[in-house]
């Protein structure tokens, strides 16, 4: 018997980034944190009101955000800055690259309303590129928990990792279904959710509880698909992957992000190296996205749990 | 330490600028000989600041960041006479396996760099992120950051001076080296940034300005003069109006020694500007 995850309900993941912010700058004195313009948004504002002393708004400007960061990172603060993925990965790119990652800073970028769940405000906010950007940077950590609950620990995570963080997460409340406290949470450790012999499909952020959607729809046609949560996307867990590549005859990944850059080519890349298998796509196709609800977007741009059903049909189809 | 010390420091520094820019065949000449003097000033002058060993956090010393990184010639210089690395590193400037990379980097965990620069505009913002670290911790000692003139067309400088009067970062001085001079020619030329005290007075800063930014004497009494602006509630910024190529006629105000190593017929042109007078690298 499968374990069946159940969604405790509905929260947004950016809250638990604003609770993991307030438990870790509990237990260290040294976090601070910056906001640009979007605090509230972003879930800081905990913080900043516990924290008065220790929080900077920076109004709308990224790129000195950022390099302020390192600053107060050089002297020993441990500082994370907030906004939208668009904003931090997008935007201040060259600050990152130099002032952060090329210049060893221990800063934590707290990147919200991610992908194209983020909804109505379209596609100038919907981030679909950054995986690629911060995956390419030297020494950039980069995490995309799946939960409210394992965004919190993910934060909580960051906030001990030495080294730079791109933490990513999302704006609308999506089902809550991990533990709240769960030890098998480790930066740069895959988690298998489910285990099984004719497919594995590797997924991060929200995509992971539509791919257990997924292998459950699967299991009524008597398939056994097992389920691996990469929410670590750099350092990717090479062992875990390899492990599942070679388990099961084909894979599929899910992703909010574009087909370009992210979780599909890191796991083509690991399979390309040491254990070759077909690997589906399940992303955004090159394309931008646009103003909607999220649930609409995500079935519209091909992100569902009935995407991932098809996609591991379709791989299976090619295999036989 | 003496003015006549200074001088001979300064003297000597432009000739090791010249120096590590011929024999790496590489560099950008023009920009580090017109703030050599500031340098010299600074880091012998006026900082208080510990080459031996060198902290990376700066804590309980001055920091100095070099945002127009590309000079950076003239700081590793300085760096080495005074004391932060040896002398004869100087001679590895730009090369392969050195710690004295093109522009400043931390990587190579060269002593007396504490941030990378160089693509230009950011270490204003990180100047301020080090003088807020140093507040939030009761640490008393200065930040001090120098940017180029053609950098301020960076709009990344304007968001760190909105950022630094808003929080009244007034632990930190800002010195401009303002040459006139960027890489396709004059500033007024290319994007013009004049009047400049005025847009920096009407960002809140408090400004002051260093026309003899060549005289050691001016130049200290000009940064205690900012020492003296600090501490009220405002950044403080030294607008430096420097020359290009100080030191070397032929590159004097000369746009096009940006970034250029001179030849060899020019090299002992240069060099018979320059006497060696505290001992080669």
């Amino acid at each position: 018997m499968r374990p069946r995850y159940l969604d405790t309900g509905a929260r947004d993941t950016r809250s638990g980034f604003g609770a993991g912010l307030v438990e870790a700058a509990q237990k260290d004195a040294r976090i601070v944190a910056l906001a640009a313009d979007l605090m509230s948004s972003v879930k800081m504002d905990e913080f900043a009101r516990l924290f008065p002393d220790r929080f900077f708004q920076a109004g709308v400007a990224e790129a000195n955000m950022i390099g302020v960061a390192a600053g107060l990172a050089t002297v020993g603060w441990i500082p994370f800055v907030g906004t939208f993925a668009n904003f931090a990965a997008g935007r201040a790119y060259d600050q990152l690259r130099q002032s952060v990652c090329y210049s060893g800073k221990n800063v934590k970028i707290a990147a919200s309303h991610a992908g194209l769940t983020l909804g109505e405000d379209g596609a100038t906010h919907q981030m679909l590129e950054d995986i690629g950007l911060m995956r390419g940077l030297p020494g950039m950590t980069v995490i995309c928990p799946c939960d409210y609950n394992q965004t919190r620990l993910a934060t909580l995570a960051a906030a001990q990792w030495e080294g730079p963080v791109y933490l990513r997460f999302g704006r609308p409340p999506v089902p809550n279904f991990t533990p709240v406290e769960d030890p098998t949470f480790q930066i740069g450790k895959a988690q298998v959710l489910l285990t099984g012999k004719d497919a594995v499909i590797f997924a991060t952020g929200h995509m992971v509880w539509q791919a257990l959607q997924a292998a459950y729809a699967l299991e009524e046609e008597g398939l056994e698909v097992a389920v691996i949560n990469l929410h670590t996307l750099k350092p990717v867990d090479t062992e875990t992957v390899v492990e599942w590549l070679s388990r099961t005859p084909v894979a599929i990944t899910a992703e909010e992000h574009q087909i370009h850059n992210g979780l599909g080519d890191i796991i083509s890349g690991v399979a390309c190296r040491y254990c070759p298998r077909w690997v589906y796509r399940v992303a955004v196709q090159d394309t931008f996205g646009e103003s909607g609800k999220p649930n609409e977007l995500l079935a519209k741009y091909g992100l569902t749990a009935a995407h991932i059903a098809q996609a591991v049909r379709q791989a299976l189809a090619r295999v036989e | 330490m003496a003015q006549a010390e200074l001088e001979r420091l300064a003297a000597q520094v432009r000739r090791d600028v010249i120096r590590m820019v011929y024999q790496a065949q590489s560099g950008h000449p023009g920009g580090a000989l017109g703030a050599t003097d500031l340098l010299v000033a600074l880091y012998f002058g006026h900082m208080r600041h510990v080459p031996q060993p060198f902290s990376e956090t700066g804590i309980g010393e001055d920091v100095f960041i070099l945002s127009n990184g590309h000079i950076c010639a003239a700081w590793y210089a300085v760096l080495a006479r005074s004391g932060y690395f040896p002398l004869s590193e100087l001679a590895t400037f730009r090369r392969i396996n050195s710690r004295l990379q093109g522009h400043p980097a931390t990587k190579e965990k060269l002593p007396g760099v504490r941030v990378a620069t160089g693509s230009l505009g950011q270490g204003l913002s990180v100047g301020i992120g080090v003088a807020l670290g140093k507040r939030l911790l009761g640490d008393p000692h200065r930040v001090y950051v120098m940017l180029g003139d053609g950098e301020l067309n960076e709009g990344q400088i304007w968001e760190a001076a909105l950022f630094a009067a808003h929080h009244k970062v007034d632990n930190l001085i800002a010195i401009v080296d303002r040459n006139y001079k960027q890489i396709d020619g004059d500033t007024r030329a290319v994007m013009d940034t004049d009047p400049l005290e005025a847009k920096w007075a009407a960002f809140g800063w408090a400004v002051l300005s260093l026309r003899e930014a060549h005289s050691l004497p001016a130049i200290l009494k000009a940064l205690e003069e900012a020492v003296a602006q600090s501490n009220q509630g405002r950044p403080v910024v030294l607008i430096a109006y420097t020359t290009m190529g100080k030191g070397v006629d032929f590159m004097e105000n000369d746009y096009r020694w940006h970034g250029k190593p001179p030849n060899t017929e020019e090299y002992a042109r240069a060099l018979a500007q320059l006497p060696e007078v505290l001992g080669d690298f």
